[in-house]
């Protein structure tokens, strides 16, 4: 998933933080006082999506948090952990990390009432992947045997479905890939792989006003631009049934309007605390500020098709660009710790079995202004003796951290001219350049994890060609090491192997790692229990309202 | 009289194709908005191209704003990215702002006025600087100062107001925003009155109706005042264009889904139906505005004729 363009979220967990965390699923109602009240509902901020509410057309974090609610996949992250674990799927077994069979658990149900089968799986997929479906999350289904047919590169597909996917009987299915992909089942937990009721086609137009799914809540009424009302569903069997009566979703034209609800009591929860309110909000909320970290990775790319940027020779250069980058005086004055600086390039929610590993960068990424110098100084200087940072200033404070980051090379540099911010008005218009690959120099990079697996933070990044590889980064023996990650049956070891191809990608460094990011919240008194998963999500169905 | 405002009517025609098709071009010029769609992931390009064709975007400029403008002349000003019509967009916020600019423009024209006309008859006096001198104040304020501060004060502290407008946006609501709104434009329509007063107090047909033993206040009213509002009238006509499509700053404090705040969402998505339609209507907003200012001086002022 994307980062948002509005990107105002966290790293450098707390112990609040964790003493948070810890205390979800357990009934501690930590403020508010008074017993929990199960039908009372919820207020929480959110913002319009972007694109029309449909599984596999949501890759934003607003329209996201509305699917997380009125859905239930395969697997479910875990809210604290970040472990895929089995939910409407009873098993999923391959021998050969390529074709797998997946059995579904009996009994659930989508909150019209019909049955939740193999159909309303493989439906759905080969809904999301038909091209004439336009849905962005569509790449997603490219491990599929058959995507080719169904969404070729140019004119029109050749076929409805996709040829890998196979329904065996009403409870099990079969899944053949393009190649062997061992992390396969961790991913069946997007958004993009929900099953879908036959409502979504039989009337599509009135799905998309009221969309119906097979989770804890349903929508009970959506109004575009304004909010949304979600109620529980008491047909709901799963084993997070909500402790609350429903949630209110309130559009915000301003986040800042919403932290001002926030303190005035009319909104229980808000998620990303806007940058401008960092530096009071311990004092405005108190203990009912969560900072912990999410699954964010940000950092600065290097036109690697740019000869001056990308030959071997500037390998020096890119290095010491990072090491001219204080991190930690940055997260801490600029971000209030709501980033870590980074020294790998995954995410510490991934954990230490999950591929995470700390240092990785190794020297590049430990701030040291002399040794920065030298190496610059060694690779021949800044090309034509400067650098550019560009990015989009329209959202979040990218403008403040990149005059930082500019500030910190120029102090290493010995020369206040050395590093410029190129501004970009808008997102859409920094997208455009990044992707005609018209970047001269450093440029913002910000990665926001679809799904826990290292995969995640590597393939879709710095592999050849990847979807999201806006360095134009390749290296054979990086992508050999992915593949070969790839179609290691045991989990382990792809872990390990994944981590080799890092390593990789630190020594040729095409992107300088810069902080992982938190994410944030507030929530008011009348609320408790309140925590994010690892993409920065409320856990609604934890929340316990007081009376 | 009538044969003049039909050849205004008739004038607003190039003036709305020019005002369109600048905004058009200058929407499409801002970057790619099916990139912007994918967010940070660089666009899957056979899903692209799918969306380009079916929103018109791979065909030439020149052909897309032939094929929007039809549309619009049947009703239809298209479809924004998330797949709400223009037209429902603007059914919510066009209501809003426009009840958010009646407040700010009854505000401005009673308080305006009346701090004018009391300033400009008592000219040089205690009442008039402290006028003069507040205006000032109000005037080097910018609207988010005054409008995040009024906020957090009524909203937060003192729990008078609540800090954001509910969707619906009712009036008593609109009560706040639209004194922020309002602040500035207020502080040049007391200016303006002041002035024109001051000016008008001094003329002959006063001294005249002085003269004629006429009571004060009539002669305030009926003679002075009338003659003292055609400027302060030029100025709130084209007020009223400027705060129905600028009230952004405002409408985000406020949390109103109004106008402004839709212009600001499409530009920041590159949404060229939602920005291209509500400035359309905003342009016709303006023209219509400006030629009722135009005839209202012949009310004002009967020596003023049109043919």
């Amino acid at each position: 998933m994307r980062a948002s363009p509005r990107v105002t979220r966290v790293v450098g967990a707390t112990a609040l933080a964790l003493s948070l965390i810890s205390c979800g699923g357990g009934g501690g109602s930590t403020s508010g006082g008074g017993a929990p009240n199960p039908s009372g509902i919820v207020s929480s901020s959110w913002t319009d999506p972007q694109n029309p509410l449909e599984p596999a057309n949501t890759n934003e974090v607003q329209g996201g948090k509305v699917l997380n609610m009125i859905f239930r996949g395969l697997k479910q992250y875990d809210p604290r952990t970040a472990e895929a674990k089995n939910l409407v799927a009873q098993s999923i077994t391959t021998s050969d990390q390529q074709n797998f069979t997946i059995t579904l658990k009996s009994g659930w149900k989508f909150s019209d009432g019909t049955p939740v089968n193999s159909k309303s799986f493989v439906d759905a997929w080969n809904y999301g992947a038909l091209l004439t479906n336009r849905q962005i999350n569509a790449p997603f289904f490219s491990y599929i045997d058959g995507y080719a047919e169904v969404h070729p590169d140019s004119g029109s597909p050749k076929a409805q479905t996709m040829s890998g996917l196979q329904v065996v009987d009403d409870s099990t299915f079969t899944v053949k890939l393009t190649q062997k992909f061992t992390g396969f089942p961790v991913i069946l937990g997007y958004a993009a792989f929900y099953p879908l009721p036959q409502a979504f086609y039989s009337d599509h137009a009135a799905w998309l006003k009221k969309p119906v799914g097979n989770g804890p809540y349903q929508v009970d009424s959506y109004t575009r631009g304004q909010g949304m009302k979600l109620v529980k569903w008491d047909g709901y069997n799963g084993p997070d049934k909500a402790k609350n009566g429903g949630v209110q979703l309130k559009v915000y034209t301003d986040n800042n309007t919403a932290y001002t609800d926030l303190q005035a009591g009319n909104l229980d929860v808000l998620d990303d605390i806007p940058a401008s309110q960092l530096p009071n909000v311990k004092s405005d909320l108190g203990s009912r500020y969560i900072n912990q970290p999410a699954g964010i990775f940000q950092s600065l790319s290097f036109p690697m098709y740019r000869s001056e940027w990308g030959s071997k020779d500037a390998l020096k250069l890119r290095q010491g660009l990072s090491m001219a980058i204080d991190r930690a005086q940055i997260t801490k004055s600029i971000f209030m710790d709501t980033r870590t600086p980074a020294s790998d390039w995954t995410s510490p929610v991934l954990k230490e079995a999950g591929g995470y590993k700390q240092g990785v960068c190794g020297s590049p990424c430990t701030y040291d202004p002399k040794q920065a110098k030298k190496l610059i100084d060694e690779a021949g200087g800044l090309p034509g003796g400067k650098v550019t940072i560009s990015s989009n200033v329209d959202t979040g404070s990218h403008r403040v951290w990149m005059d930082a980051v500019c500030n910190s090379i120029n102090n290493a540099m010995g020369n206040d001219k050395a590093c410029v911010v190129n501004p970009v008005s808008t997102f859409a218009d920094f997208r455009k350049q990044v992707v005609a690959k018209q970047m001269n120099g450093m440029f913002r990079t910000g990665w926001q994890m679809d799904y826990p697996l290292i995969q995640d933070f590597l393939q879709p990044l710095y592999y050849t060609n990847a979807s999201s590889n806006d360095s134009h980064y390749s290296n054979p023996n990086f992508d050999k090491l992915v593949n070969e990650a790839n179609a290691e049956s045991d989990v382990a070891k792809s872990v390990s192997t994944f981590q080799d191809a890092e390593k990789v990608l630190a020594q040729d460094f095409p992107v300088v790692p810069l902080w992982y990011q938190n994410g944030t919240a507030g929530y008011s008194k009348s609320v408790s229990n309140v925590a994010l998963d690892p993409f920065s999500v409320p856990v609604y169905t934890g929340i316990e309202v007081s009376e | 009289m009538g044969r003049y405002v039909i050849r205004r009517l008739l004038q607003m025609i190039p003036v709305f194709i020019g005002t369109t098709f600048l905004i058009f071009v200058m929407v499409y010029a801002l970057g790619d908005p099916v990139a912007a769609l994918f967010g940070d992931r660089a666009p899957d390009p056979a899903t692209a191209a799918q969306i380009r064709k079916d929103l018109n975007l791979d065909k030439p400029l020149v052909t897309q704003y032939l094929l929007y403008m039809g549309k619009i002349f049947t009703g239809d000003f298209g479809t924004a990215f998330n797949g709400q019509s223009v037209t429902e967009l603007m059914g919510t916020a066009f209501p809003i702002t426009l009840r958010l600019t009646i407040v700010a423009i009854v505000i401005e024209m009673l308080v305006g006025v009346f701090l004018g006309v009391v300033s400009g008859l008592r000219r040089g006096g205690g009442v008039d600087t402290s006028v003069l001198v507040l205006t000032l104040v109000v005037i080097s304020v910018p609207t988010f100062v005054s409008g995040s501060l009024l906020q957090y004060l009524l909203g937060v502290k003192w729990k008078v107001i609540d800090p954001a407008v509910s969707p619906e946006a009712p009036l008593n609501e609109l009560i706040v925003p639209g004194i922020v709104l309002a602040l500035i434009s207020l502080a040049y329509v007391t200016r303006l009155t002041r002035t024109s007063v001051a000016e008008n107090a001094r003329a002959d047909y006063i001294r005249t109706a002085l003269a004629k033993g006429l009571p004060r206040r009539r002669i305030i009213t009926r003679h002075l005042l009338r003659n003292s509002l055609i400027p302060v009238v030029t100025f709130l006509g084209a007020d009223v264009g400027a705060l129905m499509g600028g009230a952004i700053v405002t409408e985000r404090i406020f949390n109103i889904q109004g106008v402004g705040f839709q212009l600001y969402q499409g530009t920041l998505r590159q949404n060229s139906p939602t920005v291209v339609g509500f400035v359309t209507i905003l342009v016709i907003v303006f023209l219509i505005a400006n030629l009722l200012v135009d005839l209202l001086y012949a009310v004002l002022d009967p020596r003023i004729r049109y043919a």
